[in-house]
């Protein structure tokens, strides 16, 4: 397209490799394994992290067929208790936070015009203590059971409410590598979250103020805050379990005077903000591809960045509406309520926002735009039966049925998996240097879209008519059946969806056309270097005078920079 | 700009100035950004583990209860709050390039974080062996040592630090004009020290009432 515009300055010789045998096995383990570059770390975070999906997207297949008819016999209910336990650890902790990782991994340093991030051995540190997190929690499927033979994966839920997790009543060592594992998992975030900030705070290239940092840029400055703010309870929590566990110390003992609520409230102070550490990235995604795929810079610019502050800092005061089953003080119910009815006024405004930059733009419905307008459509779902959750009597009715399923899906598949899709089919380009196959990509939205309403669309009436999440199986006669059945054959009409996605990733690597540095005529940095980019990203650091760089360069006798 | 210059304890910044005009693009030391992020998650840690504390004042159903076995650990308290002071010392020294002075007031906060490791054990030996207040007594020994070990594990990370730079100024290994990689640790000892002022007064001031 317009590549042949971009400076040559910004663009640095394609490095050559002489006297290396490339691609012999050792040679690509030993460098995946050495590597400190903060694009193969980003590419190794969103690799494993897609890994990590598929196995615990087929634990999700296996339950949803349990689930399929009425006194299922296909799991037993220790295995289905392990399975949903496992589900949702590893899809938080092993697959949207790495994911998430991965994207601010690979493209924070080139969005900032920089060649890595502030300390790329604290960055290959994460990684790996992300990665050994996620064997270790597998792992516990072999060695859980111990020396008691009891127990084998952790089967406590994803949020692991004591007293389950007491020694009493979680036998063997399952709940010691989930606790274990998560902790691990939180020390390898952190070291990540604070790479983010230094990178953006003090990394910048010349020019890049924080009124011209990339939206995409500035929201994962906002996760990495929160990371840094909201993991360490998490720790905490755990630091406190494995005391109990192993040294018999009393805190969520309730026979000894401790208490059992004050894990819920420690978990879901980590938790809630965990909701928008995920969601943000979601958000980032969209603000980049919105503007480009409508042809339109974004609408509203310092709204967007008020309503992300507003969001994280509104996030860490709504933990307990997870908690209004619990029994607390009117006051608490009230306070809760009100706070998370507000985050949804940040939250519209980014909706409103994203419309207004489609409004009157010349739309190109390519890949990465069609999954953020199906992000649109699904979020707005999810937040509406958000805002109902928020009211706690509505909440007493369906705290724990499989509305909330229906709902949190909505939230992480709806929303934040159609923008992790979208943001890897645009940077595709980027990172491998080919377009993806946009009839296979046609084909995994479809599919999938179709498929993931159909499996979580009727979870919100299966909830409605009173049923409750986490049950093993169910009788007949309840009304629940149909629903059942079709949110079942949804995840049948996911699977191929998920196969051509990832067969398009492999099948586009080898034989994808060749995508040039700069396809979709965007406008960051990173589209200023060849695809995928030389090691050291730019020969010279750029200077930057706007908001759009690219545009500048491709528009001289129309630059922003003189409209800002 | 030669690799030796960026080694040599180059501002931040100038990394960001391939030209080497040394115009006034100005950004934040990487070193002090980094630091600032690890006490702020910290901090939240140690915040969990104080609420955690107060929570569980007065909750204990058996004995032994804070009031009849905390004694005001004075002479350590004296000896960590007065490592700050000598880590100042050391810091000016530095910047005089009075490399005897930095390591006699290096080595004088060592000596009193020591110390305080010092005192902490015999305190603990005291409650465990004297006052059979162990983790697992009741509530109050669980968040008390938890809260306190927390604090512990920091002065002997602090400790470990504050050797290694000694050590290796001893050796001649740092040059003179390493101040800010010196400058952090002393930021984490600083901080680790107003831990203490947060844990001394919740443990030994609030809770000795219950």
């Amino acid at each position: 397209m317009s590549d042949t515009i971009v400076d040559e300055n910004f663009k640095a010789p394609e490095p050559e490799r002489v006297g290396e045998e490339r691609g012999s096995f050792t040679r690509i383990a030993q460098e995946l394994v050495f590597t400190v570059d903060h694009k193969k770390l980003g590419l190794m975070y969103i690799g494993s992290g897609l890994l990590f999906f598929v196995v615990a997207g087929l634990m999700a297949t296996m339950m949803r067929m349990q689930l399929a008819f009425p006194n299922g016999k296909l799991l037993e209910p220790d295995v289905f208790n392990r399975l949903f336990t496992m589900h949702g650890t590893a899809m938080v902790f092993l697959v949207g936070m790495p994911i998430i990782f991965g994207f601010a991994n690979y493209l924070i340093p080139l969005m900032i015009g920089t060649r890595d991030m502030a300390f790329p051995r604290l960055n290959a540190f994460g990684f790996w203590v992300f990665f050994f997190s996620g064997l270790l929690l597998y792992f516990s499927y072999l060695a859980g059971p111990g020396l008691y033979a009891a127990g084998s994966a952790p089967d406590v839920g994803w949020f692991a409410y004591s007293p389950l997790t007491a020694k009493a009543f979680s036998r063997g060592h399952s709940t010691d590598y989930w606790t274990l594992s998560l902790l691990m998992g939180g020390i390898g975030s952190i070291a990540t979250a604070i790479n983010i900030i230094v990178t953006t705070l003090c990394l910048r290239c010349k020019g890049m103020t924080l009124g011209r940092l990339p939206l995409f840029v500035w929201m994962f400055l906002v996760v990495a805050f929160l990371v840094i703010i909201a993991m360490p309870p998490l720790s905490a929590c755990q630091i406190m379990l494995i005391l109990d566990r192993y040294l018999d110390a009393k805190f969520f003992d309730t026979q000894a005077g401790g208490s059992a609520v004050l894990w819920q409230h420690f978990f879901w102070i980590f938790g809630h903000p965990e909701v928008y550490i995920l969601m943000l990235p979601g958000f980032a995604v969209a603000s980049e591809v919105i503007p480009v795929f409508s042809r339109k810079p974004i609408f509203g610019y310092p709204i967007m960045v008020a309503a992300t502050l507003m969001i994280a800092f509104i996030s860490l005061s709504v933990w307990a509406h997870h908690m209004f089953t619990v029994g607390m003080t009117s006051l608490g119910n009230t306070f809760f309520a009100i706070s998370t009815m507000i985050i949804a006024i940040p939250t519209g405004i980014k909706i409103f926002n994203w419309l207004g930059t489609m409004y009157g733009g010349k739309i190109r419905f390519d890949l990465p735009m069609i999954f953020c307008i199906g992000f649109l459509f699904q979020f707005l779902i999810a937040g509406l039966t958000g805002v109902m959750l928020s009211v706690a009597p509505f909440d007493w009715q369906l705290s724990d049925s499989y509305f909330v399923v229906a709902h949190f899906h909505y939230v992480l598949i709806g929303g934040l998996l159609y923008t992790i899709f979208a943001g890897i089919y645009y940077w595709y380009p980027k990172a491998f240097g080919r377009m993806p196959s946009k009839k296979l990509g046609h084909w995994h939205f479809w599919l999938f879209t179709i498929g993931f309403h159909l499996t979580f669309g009727p979870q919100h009436i299966a909830g409605i008519l009173g049923m409750p999440r986490r049950i093993f199986t169910y009788e007949e006669g309840r009304g629940w059946e149909v629903w059942n059945l079709l949110s079942s054959i949804g995840v049948l009409i996911q699977i191929p969806g998920i196969l051509c996605f990832v067969i398009n990733l492999i099948y586009s690597y080898f034989k994808g056309k060749k995508s040039g540095d700069d396809p979709w005529d965007a406008w960051t940095l990173e589209w200023s270097t060849t695809s995928p980019p030389p090691e050291y990203n730019f020969a010279n650091l750029p200077e930057v005078k706007s908001r759009r760089p690219l545009w500048d360069l491709k528009h001289p006798e129309d630059p922003d920079w003189k409209f800002e | 700009m030669s690799a030796e210059h960026l080694h040599a304890g180059e501002p931040a910044h100038m990394i960001n100035d391939p030209s080497g005009t040394g115009s006034p693009w100005r950004l934040p030391s990487q070193r002090k950004a980094g630091m600032i992020c690890l006490i702020v998650t910290e901090s939240a840690l140690f915040t969990i583990f104080v609420v955690a504390y107060l929570f569980y004042m007065g909750r204990s159903l058996n004995g032994p209860y804070p009031g009849e076995v905390l004694e005001f650990p004075w002479l350590g308290s004296i000896a960590l709050f007065s490592s700050s002071a000598t880590i100042f010392l050391a810091e000016i020294m530095l910047r005089r390039v009075n490399r005897f002075g930095f390591l006699l007031w290096w080595g004088l906060t060592i000596a009193l974080g020591a110390y305080f490791i010092y005192f902490t054990g015999t305190e603990w030996m005291h409650l465990i062996y004297g006052k059979n207040l162990t983790i697992s007594t009741n509530v109050f020994g669980s968040t008390f040592y938890a809260l306190v070990g927390l604090h512990l594990s920091h002065v002997f990370i602090g400790l470990f630090l504050l050797s290694t730079v000694w050590l290796l100024t001893l050796l001649g290994k740092i040059p003179q004009d390493h101040h800010e990689h010196i400058e952090m640790v002393s930021w984490y000892w600083h901080f680790v020290d107003a831990i203490w002022l947060v844990v001394v007064t919740v443990v030994y001031f609030i809770s000795v009432r219950y």
